[in-house]
């Protein structure tokens, strides 16, 4: 099996998921949701089965807005058939009140409406939870670099393990963010903080994956000295197949098992997780390695000149 | 070497039965053997479930000054603990609140559905002052200036008082806005802390007052003042709103007085509460809050459980099915790891929420592949003719390193995501970081020291070495 000899293919891979996402991300913007932004999200059950539609709620915010505390035109979602979650600029205790008794008066049919949850976040806040967000990724990918740095210090260039596992993790937040954009668009996903802990989870098993790899590179180029990097590279790669993939299909399983049984709260975390489990491992196979080789051969200087050697079949 | 092997169990053995012990009990209680009538310990050891799966309301409060103005850690704690004993008058039981400097807090109500009346309760700085207001009475409701908190307050800030009336009050009815077209600065001769003792009492005319008493000191200030200003007026005033305005009619020597408010017995109660327990040092405003419903709670725990089950049952069945025997003492390594989880879970201990069980299902997966790992490597030894002791010794050396790097980089990501969490409050972000890091931690221990000594346990009682197929190859 020659994984490397294709590694342009895989790049091309990698590039066609990615760049969708990436225009999403453009056009449409990551949908962030109120834990960044600020704002309310008051999520309702209506007893009677019966939610009212979104334009009578939407009707109902319009009238209950005032100009100290503008909430009108509220985005209004179904939550399986007898909820609604309701997504609004921020309001306070006494105005909840006052909407969820007005949403039982006149929709509720002599029925109670219950509140499932309330969530109420300025917008300071938000922003500073976004700020910290980016400072806590970045610093995590510095921290991250400097230990796969020190721990490949026996091999040469053990800067380039670091770097590459970076980059592998970087091309696993791209399709983690660039999906959300999609998802985000068309079904109405925002990111909230559960999504900023499962795009972190992504990176943490990014590298993982990453550095069981590397971590038979560096046995390998230990071992045989006189084999040409790039054999060792694919040597190495085919030799922890068999665990990526067990690995993978493990953690998989039990993410399948969260999106299936667990709650509808945390439906959203785990297929962001899939998906990231699945690009990690791709990445850690496809991406971080190869990209040692491209920067071993120093391939950069033909890219613009002459055709690849590989990439061609 | 298989002897150094078996001595492990002496610690395994009693961890596994300590852990299932910790695992199904409510209490733990160890007697002290020299002294029969008191326990070495004695802890609750209930699973503590996180607001998100029980119902309950979270919320962040944060010091209501300019952001540059610096809150000393002294008057964060203050205020904290003001805030904790006012939710504990006001019967709100579990009440947890954490400050998180510089200027946070955190506070959180298990199981409150109500949560409006706390919160604005806890909201309200609750300064009262006596107010000199000279001739001309003032109107009730009205916001007023006071030369209180200019000079000679613990806080230290530029105190321009506010011109809008405080929302959130429930101790009057809708404030009246008026306008303060002239900005008259009254004298402020006395605050809430001169008080000694509060109480709620009935109003004569129905409603609610509340008693006062001075302390000593205070009482001879009050009396000397009433004495001087007889025929004028003065204001009890909470939190810079005129709550009642009154003529002074005699003077009252005593240091006993009522305040009078068109109180409810509920106004009346939370006003009390926050004269009892002081003002707070440090004004302060709600800027997140969460409530989550018991149903959905319940709901989320339940399937919760359910999928967690499911997974463990699926990635056993896997695992068995193709590592064969070594996949088995996986698997029961993987149930220790559980075991010790929870244990550790309950005794620490680690409030579950939504995402920390994310976390642990996700350090399931770690603990997995440390096991597969080893074995693809014990496979490759096997394959290159190694006996299966060697074998089992090559290749747990061979996959030390890879497991001890990837193991740390995850540990890494967790301490910045337990930072970044602890920084806002965040229980989700915090809860998740927390399981992972110790499911790695105990994975670690499970992988490498469980695994190995139920193999060679295995290995030497079966007394065979020459059945390939129980290693799946």
């Amino acid at each position: 099996m020659n994984i490397i000899k294709y590694r342009y293919i895989y790049f091309g891979i990698s590039l066609i998921v990615i760049v969708p996402g990436i225009i999403a991300l453009i056009l449409w913007g990551l949908p962030l949701g109120i834990d960044f932004t600020g704002g309310s999200l008051l999520e309702v059950q209506f007893a009677s089965g019966q939610p009212p539609t979104i334009t009578n709620v939407a009707a109902l915010y319009g009238e209950m807005s005032t100009s100290k505390v503008e909430i009108s035109n509220p985005v209004v979602q179904p939550v399986g058939t007898d909820s609604l979650s309701i997504r609004s600029k921020e309001m306070d205790d006494v105005l909840k009140s006052q909407i969820v008794a007005a949403l039982k008066d006149r929709f509720g049919g002599g029925q109670d409406v219950i509140i499932m949850n309330f969530t109420q976040v300025s917008a300071v806040i938000g922003q500073e939870i976004a700020v910290r967000a980016a400072g806590a990724v970045a610093l995590a990918a510095l921290a991250i670099l400097l230990y796969i740095t020190y721990a490949f210090r026996g091999v040469q260039h053990a800067f380039r393990y670091g770097t590459a596992a970076i980059i592998a993790m970087l091309h696993d937040v791209l399709v983690v963010i660039g999906m959300e954009a999609i998802i985000g668009h068309f079904l109405g996903w925002q990111a909230d903080s559960l999504f900023l802990t499962a795009l972190l989870t992504v990176i943490g098993f990014s590298v993982h994956d990453t550095i069981v790899v590397f971590d038979r590179i560096r046995e390998n180029s230990n071992l045989y000295r006189r084999v040409g990097y790039e054999t060792i590279v694919n040597h190495s790669i085919v030799q922890t197949l068999d665990r990526s993939i067990n690995t993978q299909l493990t953690v998989m399983l039990t993410l399948l098992a969260l999106a299936l049984f667990g709650g509808v709260s945390i439906r959203h975390f785990v297929v962001i997780l899939l998906v990231g489990v699945f690009s990690g491992t791709y990445s850690s196979i496809f991406n971080a390695s190869p990209i040692l080789v491209v920067w071993e051969n120093k391939e950069w200087r033909n890219w613009f000149h002459r055709k690849p050697e590989a990439g061609k079949i | 070497m298989n002897r150094r092997q078996y001595n492990w169990l002496i610690l395994i053995i009693p961890l596994i039965a300590l852990a299932i012990w910790v695992d199904v009990s409510k209490q733990v209680t160890i007697p002290d053997p020299f002294n029969p009538q008191t326990n070495l310990i004695d802890r609750n050891v209930e699973t503590r479930l996180g607001l998100d799966l029980r119902g309950g309301l979270q919320v962040l409060l944060e010091a209501d000054l300019p952001a540059d103005a610096t809150i000393s850690s002294d008057d964060l704690k203050v205020t904290r603990q003001i805030l904790e004993s006012r939710a504990n008058a006001l019967g709100v039981s579990e009440v947890v609140m954490q400050a998180a400097p510089p200027r946070r807090i955190v506070a959180e109500f298990p199981g409150l559905q109500d949560p409006e009346q706390v919160i604005a309760s806890l909201q309200q700085t609750g300064l009262l002052e006596f107010v000199d207001i000279g001739s001309t009475p003032v109107t009730e409701g009205i916001i007023i200036q006071t030369d209180f908190g200019t000079s000679s307050t613990p806080v230290t800030t530029t105190e321009t008082p506010t011109t809008e009336p405080t929302k959130n009050s429930s101790a009057t009815p809708a404030p009246t806005e008026t306008p303060a077209a002239t900005p008259t600065i009254y004298h402020t001769v006395l605050t809430g802390a001169a008080l000694s003792a509060v109480s709620v009492q009935a109003a004569s005319l129905g409603g609610f007052d509340i008693a006062t008493t001075f302390k000593s000191e205070a009482a001879n200030i009050f009396s000397d003042y009433t004495g001087s200003h007889i025929n004028q007026y003065m204001a009890l005033v909470l939190d810079k709103r005129v709550i009642s305005s009154l003529i002074i009619k005699a003077k009252i020597p005593d240091g006993q007085g009522v305040i009078q408010g068109n109180f409810t017995q509920d106004s009346a109660n939370t006003l009390a509460v926050q004269l009892r327990y002081g003002s707070l040092p440090v004004p302060i405003k709600v800027v997140q809050s969460r409530s989550v419903g018991p149903t959905l709670g319940e709901e989320s725990v339940r399937r919760s459980v359910i999928a967690g089950v499911i997974g463990l049952l699926v990635v056993v069945i896997f695992m068995g099915l193709y590592y064969r025997l070594p996949g088995v003492i996986a698997d029961v390594a993987l149930v220790t790891f559980a075991l010790i989880c929870m244990m550790l879970y309950k005794l620490i201990p680690v409030v579950l929420t939504l995402s920390g069980i994310a976390g642990f299902i996700l350090s399931i997966g770690m603990a997995v592949d440390a096991n597969i790992l080893i074995f693809e490597r014990l496979k490759e030894e096997l394959r290159a003719g190694r006996t299966l002791r060697q074998a089992i010794d090559l290749g747990w050396k061979r996959a030390w390193p890879s497991i001890r790097d990837s193991n740390f980089s995850t540990l890494i990501t967790c301490v910045i995501l337990f930072w970044f969490g602890s920084a806002f409050g965040a229980s989700v972000v915090k809860g998740f970081a927390l399981t992972l890091a110790l499911g790695v931690g105990v994975s670690l221990f499970t992988a490498i020291i469980v695994t190995r000594t139920f193999l060679h346990l295995v290995l030497d009682t079966i007394k065979s070495t020459d059945h390939p197929r129980w290693f799946g190859i």
